[in-house]
């Protein structure tokens, strides 16, 4: 690598299709392997065990910098907030350029345009949320407008919501319906599907909706909003995985999986990449299909590196806050 | 950390989990350990010694004594003083004993899980988050029982303890059998002369000197090192009962040996259990389950879920799951805080193994192993899978006690329930489906000591655990486990 910022080049992926009609997604819902809650925590439990240190851990703390959607999804946020995050998510320290970039900027809607200005050539994609966020609840056609807007704003990837209350009152070719809408307003651009994990209520109903938003054609699929009490969790995260395993071994086709809300820390995000990697395995491993949507968690990776580089922490007034 | 490696090249894959070992600095081991007789270690009276070694380096560890008849005679004469003072102790008093040594394994706990991996080969994630946890849990849960014992069996009449037991553990749960032994006598007022397996006997060692560091009474827990023939010797010695966990083939002989001795005997032995995988079964908790049914501890457990029947329907997408998990389990160094299967217990079993997984073969099941490199020194053997297995293969009845997996279909629950049960064994079963009416179906008609739903060597010390059949007989932990070291003055005798 050289000495200047290195941005994190995505290869992009070709936007994903929907594999099913409506009419199939209740049978896509009753065809879904059941999960055992007590089985699938105890996994997850067991693979935080893992011990990732030197080199590997090195590794990890490296694609976790190039696998974050740097993310600010607040009212108060301002042109002047997004302009500083910008800077942040293409060179996380200024001190060390030869740190990589981040993947992407998650935001508002109406701040779109300023991001993509500030992105522009710098490899940092620029996500925004979009479809109604957080709730997904308003007209369909205004969350399906603001879904081609914020393509044609310049972003390169939009997070939608899954509609929980239709999906939860058991209409999933609805629900399903929505989704493929959905896709199609964002035309070429990456669709990332949110499912609300902490609001569906059990892992059998993750694991469905997650069924459903990667047959409507998700290129991820994504834990929370981050707006809840209970975001990722690993459980919730392994539960997603386990269902795009299933899925890329029924259509041959990679899902990619975004976890996202109260990931704060390096030593959170290492163990997000173990399951990945014992669940995935190696070709998930890159930024095209794993993402983090986190904030304070980018500074916590670079006081762990330099402790890796000098042997001895630092205080947080030594790393950039934007 | 040097600059050359602070930033990987692009992170590219496969990401390697750098080693992660154990220090191993806490253990300290003498050169020589004698034999625990009557509160302090003896030399032996054969003058012969054994070493014991590790498993994963085939370093030896430490000699150990090799007790004849007339050590043995010598620590069943100490347990045999000490009980009528410990026997008549005031209950909570004894509580109180068995309170700390329980304590005193939660203290050590580092070192006794260290040890037991270098001494057994089990990977050290286990020692440490399953084996001396649960010991532990085995002298706390029977520490309370002591002062309670008049209430412990309604009916029965005072219940009185048996007197010396004559206790003998095998090499797959050293210190784990020794707690599932000692603590319930202990806290019935029994005195007992323990013998550990000859590959493992160091952290029954180590338990000794928690037994000295918890001041119990001289000759209440005496610790004697062997093999075979000093097994043997403690059988035929003159003690109230025996306790046995191990091989159906030596359970068999003892059984002949104590035969007309009026000594009160409870045998925990082989099994060959049945997991049973139904078409709507969580498929992915399903094949964890399995995976950890047969290659927890390297599958040297008596209860392994060593046969997978799967419902016909599910046959294909399980068994690419399995194949596809099995690549991922990290096989090494035991004492890596990542690996997942250690080292085969001896020389004697990796042998073993292999040569019933060669039946296997020659009898024209189809095997399948994922590629792992193996290390060079010490006793290793592949996770192994077969497939086209039949009732009447070798690999489908007898006991291979390594990591090695059976896979056989069903298509309806009577099928599943006459194959699993078509065993001489019976000491455990599987049940893996969404439906709780057909579990308890299932449950109603399995032969086997535990059945376990949707999960699979799941242990508590309050929940009992023993076999039918060739599986053995009397049951441990919980109150079925106290009862064995129990009389009492009215009502049946067991």
């Amino acid at each position: 690598m050289g000495g200047v910022s290195q941005t994190t080049e995505i290869t992009p992926r070709p936007p994903a299709e929907p594999i099913a009609g409506a009419s199939e997604a209740p049978r896509i819902v009753a065809r879904t392997t059941a999960v055992d809650a007590v089985g699938l925590e105890g996994r997850a439990a067991a693979l935080a065990t893992r011990s990732i240190k030197r080199d590997a851990k090195l590794w990890a703390l490296d694609l976790t910098i190039r696998s974050i959607d740097l993310t600010t999804l607040e009212g108060s946020d301002t042109t002047g907030k997004i302009v500083a995050m910008c800077a942040k998510a293409v060179r996380p320290d200024p001190v060390r350029p030869e740190l990589p970039s981040v993947a992407a900027v998650c935001i508002y809607p109406q701040l779109v345009p300023v991001a993509a200005r500030q992105l522009d050539g710098t490899g940092v994609a620029v996500a925004s949320v979009a479809g109604g966020f957080p709730s997904g609840l308003g007209p369909l056609e205004a969350r399906l407008q603001e879904i081609r807007d914020v393509a044609s704003d310049g972003a390169d990837e939009i997070d939608i919501v899954l509609n929980r209350s239709l999906f939860l009152g058991g209409r999933y070719a609805d629900a399903f319906e929505e989704l493929v809408a959905a896709r199609e307003a964002a035309g070429s651009t990456h669709l990332k599907v949110i499912l609300e994990a902490g609001e569906l209520g059990s892992y059998d109903r993750i694991r469905q909706a997650s069924m459903l938003a990667m047959a409507a054609g998700a290129d991820f699929i994504k834990t929370s909003t981050g707006k809840i009490g209970v975001n990722a969790t690993l459980p919730n995260a392994l539960c997603m995985m386990e269902a795009a395993r299933d899925f890329h071994q029924q259509t041959g086709r990679r899902v990619g999986v975004k976890v996202a809300g109260g990931v704060r820390r390096s030593k959170q995000a290492i163990q997000y990449l173990v399951l990945l990697h014992e669940t995935l395995g190696p070709d998930w491993m890159t930024p095209e299909l794993f993402r983090i949507g986190a904030s304070s968690l980018l500074n916590d990776v670079l006081m762990q590196l330099e402790k890796e580089r000098t042997g001895s922490y630092s205080g947080p007034d030594y790393f950039t806050i934007d | 950390m040097s600059e050359a490696i602070e930033r990987p090249a692009s992170g590219a894959p496969p990401w390697e989990y750098a080693s992660a070992p154990e220090s191993t600095d806490i253990v300290r081991l003498d050169d020589r350990y004698g034999l625990f007789i009557g509160g302090e270690f003896v030399e032996p009276k054969s003058g012969r010694w054994f070493p014991t070694i590790s498993p994963s380096t085939e370093e030896t560890l430490a000699e150990v004594a090799e007790a004849d008849a007339a050590d043995i005679a010598r620590a069943v004469d100490a347990a045999r003083d000490a009980a009528p003072a410990w026997q008549h102790l005031a209950p909570a008093e004894r509580a109180k004993f068995v309170f700390r040594i329980a304590r005193q394994l939660q203290e050590r706990a580092r070192e006794f899980a260290v040890l037991e991996t270098m001494n057994g080969g089990k990977p050290i994630r286990e020692a440490r988050d399953i084996d001396i946890p649960l010991a532990a849990a085995h002298f706390f849960y029977y520490a309370g029982w002591a002062d309670k014992l008049e209430y412990a069996f309604p009916g029965r009449g005072t219940p009185t303890p048996v007197g010396v037991a004559g206790q003998i553990i095998p090499w797959n749960f050293p210190l784990l059998m020794a707690a599932w032994k000692v603590a319930p006598a202990l806290a019935a007022g029994n005195t007992v002369v323990l013998k550990p397996a000859e590959t493992t006997p160091l952290t029954a060692l180590l338990l000794a000197s928690v037994v000295q560091e918890a001041e119990l009474p001289p000759g209440v827990v005496n610790i004697v090192t062997g093999a075979g023939e000093t097994g043997a010797a403690l059988v035929g010695a003159a003690v109230d009962k025996i306790a046995f966990t191990g091989s159906t083939e030596v359970g068999k002989a003892i059984r002949r040996a104590t035969a007309g001795s009026g000594k009160r005997l409870t045998l925990e032995l082989g099994g060959k259990a049945a997991n049973i995988v139904f078409e709507d079964a969580p498929l992915d908790q399903a094949v964890e389950g399995v995976v950890n049914g047969i290659f927890f501890n390297q599958g040297h457990v008596c209860c392994a879920g060593s046969r997978l029947l799967v419902q016909e329907p599910v046959f294909d997408v399980v068994l690419d799951k399995l194949k596809e998990r099995l690549q991922t389990l990290r096989v090494g160094d035991p004492l890596d805080k990542n690996t997942d299967i250690g080292a085969i217990n001896s020389k004697a079993q990796l042998d073993k193994i292999s040569e019933l997984v060669e039946s296997g073969v020659d009898e024209g099941a189809e095997i399948y192993q994922p590629e792992c490199v193996l290390p060079e020194r010490g006793f290793w053997f592949r996770p192994t899978l077969f497939t086209g297995v039949s009732q009447s293969h070798r690999i489908a009845r007898e006991e291979i006690f390594g990591p090695v997996l059976s896979i056989l279909t069903f298509r309806t629950p009577e099928e599943a329930i006459e194959k699993a049960n078509n065993t001489p064994y019976g000491l455990s079963a599987g049940i893996w489906t969404e439906k709780g009416s057909r579990i308890l179906h299932m449950a109603e008609r399995l032969r086997a000591g535990v059945v376990w739903a949707n999960t699979f060597n799941r242990f508590d010390p309050t929940s009992p655990f023993g076999g039918y059949k060739e599986s053995g007989f009397g049951r441990e932990g919980g109150l079925h486990g106290l009862e064995p070291y129990l009389s009492f003055d009215g009502g049946a005798q067991r």
